[in-house]
């Protein structure tokens, strides 16, 4: 059997073939869920504990210091030490909390950005489920992290806890709403909400490029709108350590904190992957017009190395702003929100539809 | 005001919620008990005495020279000038004029403190906000100084670099180098302190407007330094009440009138530029001489008042000293100027979020051992 790197299709339709050829198709689709969620699960693992890495190193390099550097190469362990720690961590009772809700918080959090992730392209036929709807899908799911972290305020019985999953409730939901529009203005272009195709129709230059000033007012929009709903700095007002200690989860420890901790890390990575899929060309090389040498030099990195590169770098901008910005008022945030994000993205929406409808675009 | 923490909530309208004495943003032990409506503040208490040593009444029962050492704990970020007040004050006792060249050198490593203590705000200030890396810049930054203090006093931060009748060693050879060196390096630095910070949007928004405080109001609570200064009431002990070689410089005071965040922040920042003018019209000219009074082993004051203020970083602080005629005081009072600074709290930052409320008790610089003593 041979497969080849720029096109995994023939290589899960091998293994789909060989599975059928040796169960009944029942079975066949059980073993492939098997598959898909072991294989996500490492992949959720590896880059929760890398992203978490990275942002030490990239903090470190921002504040003049060097990072974790001592265990393993460049410290590349040192997450991996500190996951272990968290591990044997005493969990912490809390007298008072409601225990059902503050012990089914963060599985809420994590499950809801485990979710979000299925439906992500990685790179040509390497797409766990590829709905008709991805868009709504990745959207609908993303925003039940929420819901965990108001049950975390609320359930764990604290003052600053509660204050914190207020103001979290309050920024999710507002910024759901940049977030929605400001990816129905790629929708409204690319004329599809099918994650693939979506991908597909930037096979000759990127959104971001071919879709005006629209495209790009609605990519800044989404970056700033969706680090807000990741609750990351200068929007972490859920946490905000100076006043609320840690927010709502002040008084998680142990293995249910280190669950917060890494969803956040891979709810960054999906608002990363999915800004890179719907404005950058997902897992697309970068194409100039009639270069062709240059188009096929770019051609010749794998799909897959090309989706990590964009998201990176998408993570990378998050990560700047994070540690170099100071914090929004809560008050700042909405206004923010309210008054200049929203009817920015409503007309941005209709220019784009004008744009779509008069074929400017190229 | 009633304590509210002894009503039960069902009694109170309010949400209550005690911050401190163990919390990031206070700075030490601090505990403000606010009451609040959502994130509005209706109220703020300060509890003070969670780190209450009773340096006053210990200063009762040891000699002069050795109260010099605890007065570095007291604010321990302006512990040169803090040794500098009861020197002062101790010198004034009894009529010894100190050598020029004392004067000179407690004035520059007064300047040098103050510097490194606003150093040390502007990192916390921004943390305060959220802006992590100031901190680290801040510190960084700060180090060059403590190195300086390092290599001519022999400590970094708690200093004990006076002593009645002069300083306790000469200065390093390497000391006026050092410190031009610094202010060189300094001047290039600190307008990256703006652009990392005083520029941003978010920091504008943040603190302008926010806890505006009054020249009416700023003398009717007592409030000095930087914080004062930015609501215009000129209060800077340097200028209206010249010590050591203060004056002998020319000293511009730093005033602004609006009396917010954003200004007392702009203070502080513009109060840094200043102290290494002051200390660029001394280093060159520092006399030659003993760098102290020979004075009697054992150190008596006659008996009577004395009073010596001096402008600390956070603003103006007192020795006030009753002596019996016995080689210990009667007794010390210093007014110390956080404890003043500490009480506006509550007038200025009633109505404010919870976020400005961290934004303007980091902006009145408080260090808590020296609220407490």
């Amino acid at each position: 059997m041979s497969f080849n790197i720029y096109d995994l299709t023939s290589f899960t339709e091998w293994i789909h073939n060989s599975l059928s050829q040796a169960m009944s198709p029942g079975w066949v689709t059980v073993t492939e869920m098997v598959i898909v969620g072991v294989a996500f699960l490492t992949f959720y693992a590896i880059v929760g504990l890398f992203l978490v890495y990275a942002e030490r190193k990239v903090c470190a390099f921002m504040q003049n210091r060097l990072g974790p550097n001592r265990v393993g190469p460049f410290g590349l362990f040192q997450t991996i030490a500190d996951l272990t720690k968290l591990l044997f961590v005493e969990l912490v009772s809390i007298r008072k909390a409601d225990k059902v809700l503050f012990n089914l918080a963060p599985f809420i959090v994590i499950i809801a950005s485990f979710m979000a992730i299925a439906a992500i392209p990685f790179a040509k036929g390497l797409h766990a489920i590829d709905l008709n709807i991805g868009v709504l899908y990745v959207l609908a799911v993303s925003s039940l992290g929420v819901i965990g972290i108001l049950l975390a305020g609320w359930s764990s019985n604290n003052k600053y806890s509660l204050i914190g999953a207020m103001r979290s409730g309050a920024q999710v939901v507002s910024y759901e709403l940049s977030v929605g529009l400001s990816l129905l203005t790629i929708v409204v272009l690319a004329g599809t909400m099918q994650l693939s195709e979506i991908v597909e129709a930037q096979r000759h230059g990127w959104f971001i490029f071919t879709g005006h000033i629209p495209a790009f007012i609605a990519f800044v929009i989404f970056i700033i709108s969706s680090t807000a709903e990741t609750n990351r700095g200068p929007f972490d007002l859920a946490e905000a350590e100076s006043e609320l200690t840690a927010g709502f989860h002040t008084e998680y420890s142990g293995i249910k904190f280190a669950f917060f901790f890494l969803a956040e890390y891979i709810n960054m990575f999906i608002v990363a992957s999915i800004a890179s899929t719907l404005f950058l060309g997902g897992w697309m090389p970068l194409h100039i017009g009639s270069w062709e040498g240059f188009n096929n030099v770019m051609d010749f990195i794998p799909p897959f190395f090309w989706y990590l590169g964009k998201t990176g770098f998408i993570i990378f901008i998050m990560m700047w702003f994070k540690w170099t910005f100071p914090r929004l008022r809560i008050d700042q945030l909405l206004k923010l929100e309210w008054k200049y994000l929203l009817p920015i993205n409503l007309v941005n929406i209709l220019l784009m539809a004008l744009i779509v409808l008069l074929e400017w675009h190229f | 005001m009633e304590n509210v923490l002894n009503s039960t909530v069902e009694e109170q309208q309010e949400y209550i919620i005690n911050m401190g004495p163990q919390h990031p943003s206070t700075h030490g032990v601090l505990r403000l008990v606010l009451s609040l409506k959502g994130e509005t503040v209706l109220s703020v208490e300060p509890h003070i005495g969670y780190i209450h040593r009773g340096i006053e009444k210990m200063c009762e029962s040891i000699t002069y020279p050795q109260i010099i050492h605890l007065t570095d704990r007291m604010d321990y970020l302006s512990a040169h000038i803090n040794n500098e007040a009861v020197c002062l004050a101790v010198e004034k006792a009894l009529d010894v004029e100190v050598p020029e060249r004392v004067k000179y050198i407690r004035t520059i490593m007064a300047e040098l403190t103050r510097i490194q203590s606003h150093q040390l705000w502007w990192a916390s200030f921004g943390m305060d906000l959220g802006a992590l890396t100031c901190f680290f810049y801040g510190l960084r930054d700060r180090e060059k100084i403590l190195d300086i203090f390092e290599e001519t006093t022999g400590g970094r931060m708690i200093v004990s670099y006076n002593c009645p009748g002069g300083l306790m060693y000469d200065i390093h050879p390497n000391f006026q180098t050092r410190v031009k060196e610094f202010i060189s390096y300094f001047r290039k630095i600190l307008p990256e302190y703006n652009q990392l910070l005083t520029d941003n949007v978010i920091f504008h928004e943040r603190s302008k407007g926010m806890g505006v405080l009054t020249r009416e109001d700023a003398i009717a609570f007592g409030i000095t330094g930087p914080s004062a200064r930015a609501s215009g009431f000129s209060c800077d002990v340097r200028k209206h009440e010249p010590y050591s070689a203060y004056d002998k410089v020319k000293i511009n005071e730093i005033m602004y009138s609006a009396g917010d965040t954003f200004h007392r922040y702009t203070a502080r920042i513009d109060e840094m530029w200043e102290s290494m003018n002051i200390i660029e019209q001394l280093i060159d000219n520092i006399p030659e001489g003993p760098f102290f009074v020979k004075m009697k082993p054992v150190v008596k004051l006659p008996e009577g008042e004395y009073y010596q203020r001096v402008e600390t970083a956070r603003g103006e602080l007192g020795v006030y000293i009753i002596s019996d005629g016995n080689k210990n005081p009667y007794r010390i009072k210093f007014r110390s100027p956080n404890f003043s600074n500490l009480w506006v709290m509550n007038h200025i930052s009633k109505g404010n979020k919870i976020a400005d409320l961290v934004a303007i008790s980091g902006s009145l610089d408080l260090v808590i051992p020296d609220i407490d003593r």
